[in-house]
């Protein structure tokens, strides 16, 4: 690494630039959450936190159009059980995939990856009918059950399993009698789990942050996810500002403390998947 | 975007010498498992993400909506409608719109953002942190912070542009400022992520490539176009496809940057109503014309398959003949 080009002072200029910019529109969501609702008023706009945080929160959690609180603990339930369905089936797929023979195995590989360049989200109007039919409008499996799956997270790891799982390990495993089913258990999930945590956590802020489909199928303004909270909050006839900004950087918090705990994790993933896809 | 299918033999079961049912077993185990791993993916894709892309167009060849049971068969009329519609057109222009004023400049900056990261840096995660936040923050909610960092009144751009002496822009009702608002947008959330891709690739490149060109006198700016550039080829055409597919399919920004009343029309006259947008206002409330959305549904589609399939074609002129300038598309098996 020592070859790399050094970094000069206009370099870090740069990235302080870059940097301010990335951050500046975050900082300034929770300036705003923090001050009364006449801040949005002022000119020049202020840009130091206020005192009225709290006060915000109560008022936000009491808006009877927003119905917060419910979709907090909606997109909690959601982004949860969506996260820990599509580490555990792609990881089952992806081992299947780089380790185990059988036919046609190349053939739906690439299906899998030409379901990651379709935009399923075309797809909304039969869905929606779809769900009409289940009678799951309005209801959160509508948006949970569609989601269990994504071809990016098998071909992911797919790519991780090839790498990651040796070849002697599991035949040894075998050797000792051990199924398929043991194998993936016993061999496979240890290695895969640096993997499994990045998709987790790639899953949990996609999911978390989806709006379009939810939109579409929820709603009944009383069961919303946590961004629908935020449509409401933003379309209100009469916007308080510092309320609608206090919705949306509890909506980001969650991100961010993921983000904070694991971003080095979450930028190896991002690139590597990179190199290797 | 490469693949390397496996061309080595996967592990094949040792010969076991124990008795028959258990060995039955365990042959039934190695042929048929595999499908039992792969089958959650392929159940579920199939019901909620390929039916549906396929029933789209059945649909849209029909006269369905939410209150009829009838569905009458029309043919194309959704389509020969669909195409007569200034409003849809509309909508395409925009898209096309919003997608070239933000994509363009977002790769180029990526590209210089990711040339700065892949130098000898202190606090190396840190800038990377820094630059790849925006990707991770609710969209709904940056889309709704810029609404207000766009507003007419008390917006801070326009505040900005009164302190350095410009006359306030109408981010909302002037169509092409609109367009330039929510690429700012996109942009800021999606400039870092690639960034991170170009920069993954760049550390790929062979150091000696430098040094030799160093020694033929090449200069640094030189090195960047004539080496880093043209090897990165495969990455920059992987990440046009995404942004073709994403940019194309806009909704969540322009949705949220308007509020009040009817802002799935994107602003009164319509300044910035993607198609996505529009299939939606047809599709769901307050139409539910199933029928005609679908059609929209398709023609985004067909829209996006020939946009993707240009940009393509464009970069790989661009770069002409070049070491290693296989493009990604062509290693897709």
């Amino acid at each position: 690494m020592s070859r790399l080009w050094r970094a000069s002072p206009l370099t870090y200029l740069a990235l302080v630039l870059a940097t301010v910019t990335s951050i500046f529109p975050i900082y300034w969501m929770f300036v705003v959450a923090s001050r009364s609702s006449d801040a949005m008023g002022q000119l020049p706009p202020p840009v130091t936190p206020g005192g009225n945080l709290g006060a915000n929160i109560a008022r936000l959690f009491g808006n009877t159009d927003a119905y917060f609180l419910t979709g907090l603990i909606n997109s909690t339930i959601v982004a949860g059980t969506v996260t820990v369905s599509v580490v555990l089936f792609s990881s089952l797929a992806g081992f299947a995939f780089a380790k185990l023979r059988f036919r046609g195995r190349n053939a739906l590989l690439l299906v899998i990856i030409a379901t990651m360049m379709v935009p399923t989200q075309l797809g909304v109007i039969p869905l929606y009918l779809l769900m009409t039919k289940l009678n799951w409008n309005d209801r959160l499996p509508a948006v949970i059950v569609p989601a269990l799956v994504t071809g990016f997270g098998v071909f992911m790891m797919r790519q991780y399993a090839g790498q990651a799982v040796s070849d002697e390990l599991i035949e040894a495993a075998r050797v000792d009698g051990c199924g398929t089913a043991r194998i993936w258990w016993n061999v496979v999930v240890p290695a895969l789990r640096p993997a499994a945590a990045v998709l987790g956590l790639l899953t949990f802020m996609t999911t978390w942050n989806d709006f379009l489909w939810p939109y579409a199928v929820l709603n009944d303004p009383e069961n919303p996810t946590v961004q629908l909270s935020l449509r409401a909050l933003s379309d209100g006839y009469y916007q308080d500002m510092s309320q609608v900004f206090t919705g949306t950087a509890l909506a980001t918090l969650p991100l961010l403390l993921v983000f904070v705990l694991f971003g080095r994790q979450i930028i190896g993933g991002i690139m590597e998947g990179a190199v290797k896809a | 975007m490469t693949v390397q299918l496996d061309a080595r033999p996967p592990v094949t079961p040792a010969p076991h010498r124990r008795r028959s049912p258990s060995v039955r077993l365990s042959r039934l185990d190695t042929r048929f498992s595999p499908y039992l791993y792969i089958a959650p993916f392929f159940l579920i894709f199939g019901v909620f993400g390929a039916y549906p892309l396929v029933y789209t167009f059945w649909v849209s060849l029909h006269d369905w909506d939410l209150l009829g049971s009838d569905h009458a068969f029309v043919g194309a009329e959704n389509y020969t409608r669909l195409l007569a519609d200034p409003d849809f057109w509309h909508a395409v222009v925009n898209t096309l719109g919003i997608f070239v004023i933000s994509t363009v400049p977002q790769l180029l900056a990526a590209l210089w953002l990711a040339n700065l990261l892949n130098r000898r840096l202190r606090f190396r995660t840190g800038w990377r942190m820094a630059v790849l936040i925006p990707n991770v923050t609710s969209t709904a909610a940056v889309a709704i912070v810029f609404g207000v960092l766009f507003s007419r009144e008390f917006g801070m751009v326009n505040w900005l542009l009164d302190v350095v002496g410009l006359d306030p822009v109408e981010w909302k009702s002037n169509r092409f400022a609109s367009w330039v608002a929510i690429s700012a947008m996109v942009d800021w959330r999606w400039t870092g992520y690639n960034a991170l891709i170009f920069l993954a690739a760049m550390q790929a490149i062979p150091r000696d490539l430098y040094e030799s060109a160093a020694i033929d006198g090449a200069n640094r700016a030189r090195q960047f176009w004539s080496i880093t550039v043209p090897l990165l080829r495969p990455t920059i055409i992987f990440c046009v496809i995404i942004s073709t597919i994403g940019g194309l399919q806009l909704f969540t920004e322009p949705r949220l940057f308007h509020s009040g009343t009817n802002p799935i029309r994107g602003g009164p006259l319509r300044e910035s109503q993607t198609v996505t947008m529009y299939m939606f206002e047809n599709a769901f409330a307050p139409h539910y014309n199933f029928g005609y959305g679908s059609a929209v549904a398709w023609l985004l589609f067909a829209l996006i398959a020939v946009v993707a399939a240009v940009n393509v074609a464009i970069i790989r002129r661009l770069g002409g003949r070049t070491p290693g300038g296989r493009a990604a598309m062509g290693e897709l098996p």
